[in-house]
């Protein structure tokens, strides 16, 4: 089971913040500084995965992260889900989203931070993963911004 | 209405063209005041705008609970676009310790059932995410019904709401047990994934379940035989296809094993492995063969799979064979050693998780003959290190010594030389240990001393060496200066030298109490082993008599009057000590045991009673002996002792016996056979084999098998082979018992039997009639 999502710029700010276990507010916020912590200080070319840090859960839980230009996207799982997969399924999560927005830059997740939740929502479900086919989540997530345009625009606004 | 609200764009721009972090808290809080005061207002228009905004304030870990209302009414609005942030809304900001969360229970129900398709994934969404306890029960009839809708969309995420739906409801499985099959026939892959996700979670809640799901075992190999052979669409169908593999592999036992071997190796040989997706694929098969009873002839393939990746150049690829070789060495000892090697060079790696993987491998690779090189690798190791390492890797250091060390020789010397180098991260009983195998070895006494002052010379701020050496100078400090050591070069130590170097420890900062302690003492013990008279030793002892610490001041106070009033009897008072007996342990296991008898008597309801008294009896009969299979003692490299500990190595078969086998216990085909051993050069020592057989059509599983003998004799069990016995003639269980006779007293043994068979559990106690009188006469 995937515990959760981060994904901070390379000095720690928040881009996406995703929990699948319930922590109270201060608990996340510290997950999330210890995390950039502990990845800051890996290399470039030593290995993807991190025994994870105290808070987050024992000695089950592991970081699987990828660093991408300025970007750092890490998740927290457990023993039962394959460490290569979920390598993978960063790479198409940041696949889908470079689809979504037309060559994604930190910006485009800053600015947009609600339609990155809705890719990730069509990826990753209650902390398992739910689609790994990058066309299909794409065509749901057009369909979705199809609808909510037309609804704005009958709305006027 | 206050002025237009600003879109989230705005917001974001505005937040981040904030100079400090105090500015930021300025805007922000302005325009939460907004929200707030928009909130209040009510305006349905706007509100999706005024949360998202909120949303993304709470991202950054301000507060933002005064949302948690707004998200109810955006979900129960009818626009597709409120809906969607007010799912999300609740996702981030309600949790099942708030009351409020019920409240949407009703809005999701309407959603999954009127909703249209997209609205309804989102409703799932929030549903597996945050479901608590009682809205899984509520909703629990909608999700069914939509997992048998025909859009592949919504089914596959009902299907992983069903999975959090048990999880969170256990009850709920009967619920969602017989769609399953029904979904393994879709050839969707996301249908598929969920529905192995579903079959897995149901297997490891129940029994009944993978009882169920073993018949379609097949039917799995078989969509994993299309995927292999048809080559891959898109490759990540692969990572879809891995799952059905390990998680069904990983529950069903002898039916997948006539069928996967072929899989297995079709996977393996067919796999490109150029690929990331294909690595993920070959190492799910590896973990699959290794989770179910494979022949052996996979399981070297395996292994030699994974000493491939060892090789491979992707640090990633690396980590994870690692990993997967420390799984596999307690069973596949001698095939993961072929690689030690390669393992051994992974140490060098200037990657932490990797070297700390390299680590944990290369401590469960050292055997008896291999231990010697083992050590010297790790030890060069453990000078380079990084220093979170340090600790785990002084002490498998001295572990692995421990159980394999050649000579004594070598152990002392290996316990040197991790003092010196990792002093300060080995455990505290290190010193006691040493002390005590110091102790022990004789002929090394002087051999010791001189190394042990050598290093001290060098270096004191090391605690636990300083602590061993000043306590070997005091002991032996005679035969430091005898001068006389054939092992090393011979060294001229002067008692003035040897005086100086313990002042100085005891006057450096860098002491700790206890090892000024053990420097003092030192002294007091070289008063009556060296030539010289005694007049600086007096002299350091008084100084301390006003010292500040108390401990020090208590000693310095005794040693000074047993100079001044005492001085007839120093001579004998300070003599060598005699080995002190590895107590601490034996005596910790023996209080163990009585206080669990205690336990066991006071804590056991009436109809236990005669249970609990019956294992009194059988500790009464225990009395003095090594202890029972439930609390095996630790491991002791003393020599010799009348008393045996459990090792931990397998024992080899004891040879043919001429005194008869004898059949004990016999109920429902489960059957207690033992043959017995005297071997010729030790006629004390009878060596029972207990062998328990299953000819029933169900398995014997928690097998339990404790002993008890008289008083005056000794009885040690080994570990059995195993704890279950599948059903018609499976792998028995074989369990050695020791049993020392030296006075020849007559043998008599009471069994007790605990094992589960046909969903019963089953106990039996009873002592065992006609033994063969050859077995201790």
């Amino acid at each position: 089971m995937i515990q959760a999502i981060l994904v901070f710029n390379n000095h720690g700010k928040p881009r996406l913040v995703r929990f699948y276990q319930r922590f109270p507010e201060e608990i996340q916020q510290q997950i999330v500084r210890e995390t950039f912590h502990l990845v800051l200080k890996r290399d470039d070319n030593i290995c993807n995965f991190l025994e994870g840090g105290s808070l987050i859960g024992g000695s089950d839980y592991k970081l699987i992260y990828r660093h991408y230009a300025t970007l750092y996207f890490v998740f927290c799982v457990d023993s039962s889900e394959s460490e290569l997969g979920i390598l993978d399924l960063i790479q198409v999560f940041v696949e889908t989203l470079d689809k979504c927005f037309e060559n994604v830059c930190e910006l485009d997740l800053i600015f947009h931070m609600d339609k990155v939740h809705y890719i990730l929502q069509e990826v990753v479900m209650g902390g398992m993963v739910l689609e790994t086919n990058m066309n299909e989540i794409v065509a749901q997530i057009e369909a979705q911004n199809r609808l909510e345009k037309s609804e704005l625009l009958a709305w006027g606004l | 209405m206050v002025a237009p609200s600003l879109k989230l764009q705005d917001l974001i721009e505005e937040i981040r063209g904030a100079k400090t972090q105090a500015q930021e808290r300025e805007v922000i809080q302005k325009e939460c005041a907004h929200i707030r005061a928009s909130f209040r207002d009510g305006d349905p228009v706007h509100r999706h705008r005024q949360l998202a905004k909120l949303l993304y304030v709470h991202m950054l870990g301000y507060p933002a609970h005064f949302g948690q209302m707004e998200c109810l009414k955006l979900i129960a609005s009818s626009r597709f676009t409120d809906k969607r942030v007010g799912y999300l809304g609740a996702m981030l900001l309600l949790d099942e310790r708030h009351d409020a969360h019920l409240l949407i229970t009703n809005s999701i129900k309407n959603d999954l059932s009127q909703g249209i398709q997209p609205v309804q994934g989102l409703a799932l969404c929030t549903l597996s995410t945050m479901g608590s306890a009682e809205m899984c029960r509520d909703l629990a009839p909608e999700v069914e019904k939509l997992l048998l809708q025909p859009s592949p969309y919504v089914r596959k995420k009902a299907i992983l709401t069903a999975v959090h739906m048990i999880r969170k409801v256990p009850e709920l499985s009967s619920v969602f047990l017989p769609p399953c099959v029904h979904l393994l026939h879709e050839r969707h892959h996301g249908i598929l994934l969920g529905t192995i996700t579903l079959i897995t979670e149901l297997c490891e809640r129940s029994p009944a379940a993978l009882r169920h799901f073993r018949k379609v075992v097949p039917q799995l190999v078989q969509i994993l035989r299309t995927l292999v052979t048809t080559g891959y669409s898109t490759e990540h169908s692969i990572s879809g296809v891995s799952d059905p593999f390990l998680q069904v592999g990983g529950h069903s036992s002898k039916t997948m094993t006539n069928t996967s071997p072929l899989s297995s190796t079709q996977v393996a040989t067919n796999t490109d492995t150029s690929r990331n997706a294909g690595n993920a694929v070959l190492f799910e098969t590896v973990l699959t063969i290794m989770d179910i009873r494979s022949a052996a002839g996979l399981r070297v393939l395996a292994v030699n799979i994974l000493g491939r990746f060892l090789l491979n150049s992707d640090r990633n690829i690396r980590y994870v064979a690692l990993t997967s070789l420390l799984r596999l060495v307690q069973s596949d000892h001698s095939a993961v050693q072929r690689h030690r090697p390669t393992v051994v060079d992974c140490l060098q790696e200037t990657d932490a998780s990797l070297s700390r993987r390299a680590l944990e491998l290369s401590l469960a690779l050292v055997n008896s003959s291999n231990v010697r090189a083992m050590m010297q690798e790790l030890q060069a190791f453990l000078e380079s290190c990084p220093p979170d390492l340090r600790a785990d890797c002084a002490s498998g250091i001295l572990l692995a010594a421990e159980r394999f060390a050649p000579t004594k020789r070598w152990h002392i010397d290996t316990i040197l030389h991790v003092l010196t180098t990792a002093g300060t991260h080995v455990r505290d009983d290190a010193v006691a240990n040493l002390t005590q195998l110091i102790g022990g070895a004789q002929e090394l006494h002087a051999y010791s001393v001189r190394r042990l002052y050598n290093a001290l010379a060098e270096d004191i701020s090391q605690q636990p060496l300083v602590q061993v050496a000043a306590w070997c100078i005091g002991e032996y400090g005679d035969l430091l200066l005898e001068g006389n050591c054939e092992e090393i070069e011979p060294l001229q130590v002067d008692e003035e030298e040897v005086l100086a170097l313990l002042e100085k420890v005891l006057q450096s900062h860098m002491s700790l109490p206890a090892t000024r302690g053990y420097a003092l003492t030192a002294l007091m013990k070289l008063s009556t082993r060296l030539q010289g008279d005694n007049n600086r030793i007096r002299q350091v002892v008084s100084i301390y008599r006003s010292c500040l610490d108390v401990e020090l001041q208590q000693r310095a106070v005794e040693y000074d009057t047993l100079f001044r009033k005492y001085d007839h009897m120093r001579a004998a008072i300070l003599e060598k000590m005699p080995l002190v007996e590895r107590d601490g342990p034996q005596a910790d296991e023996e209080a163990k045991e009585s206080k669990a008898a205690a336990q066991l008597s006071e804590a056991a309801p009436a109809p236990t009673e005669p249970q609990a008294s019956q294992l009194l009896d059988l500790l009464d009969l225990l009395d003095g002996a090594s202890g029972d299979a439930q609390h095996p003692p630790p491991l002791d490299p003393s020599p010799g002792g009348a008393l045996v500990y459990l090792l931990d190595l397998p024992c080899a078969p004891p040879p043919p016996a001429p005194i008869p086998d004898l059949k004990v216990f016999e109920r429902e085909g489960v059957q207690l056979n033992l043959s017995f051993i005297r071997p010729p050069e030790n006629p004390a020592l009878l060596l029972i084999t207990a062998t328990a057989t299953n000819s029933s059509e169900g398995d014997v599983t928690d097998f339990i098998c404790q002993a008890a003998v008289p008083k005056s004799l000794q009885l040690q069990l080994q570990a059995p082979s195993g704890n279950t016995v599948p059903a018609r003639g499976g792998l028995p269980i074989t369990q050695l018992f020791r049993i020392l006779n030296p006075n020849k007293a007559p043998l008599r043994l009471k069994l007790r039997l605990t094992y589960n068979h046909f969903h019963q559990s089953v106990q039996e106690i009873f002592e065992v009639n006609n033994l063969p009188v050859e077995s201790w006469q």
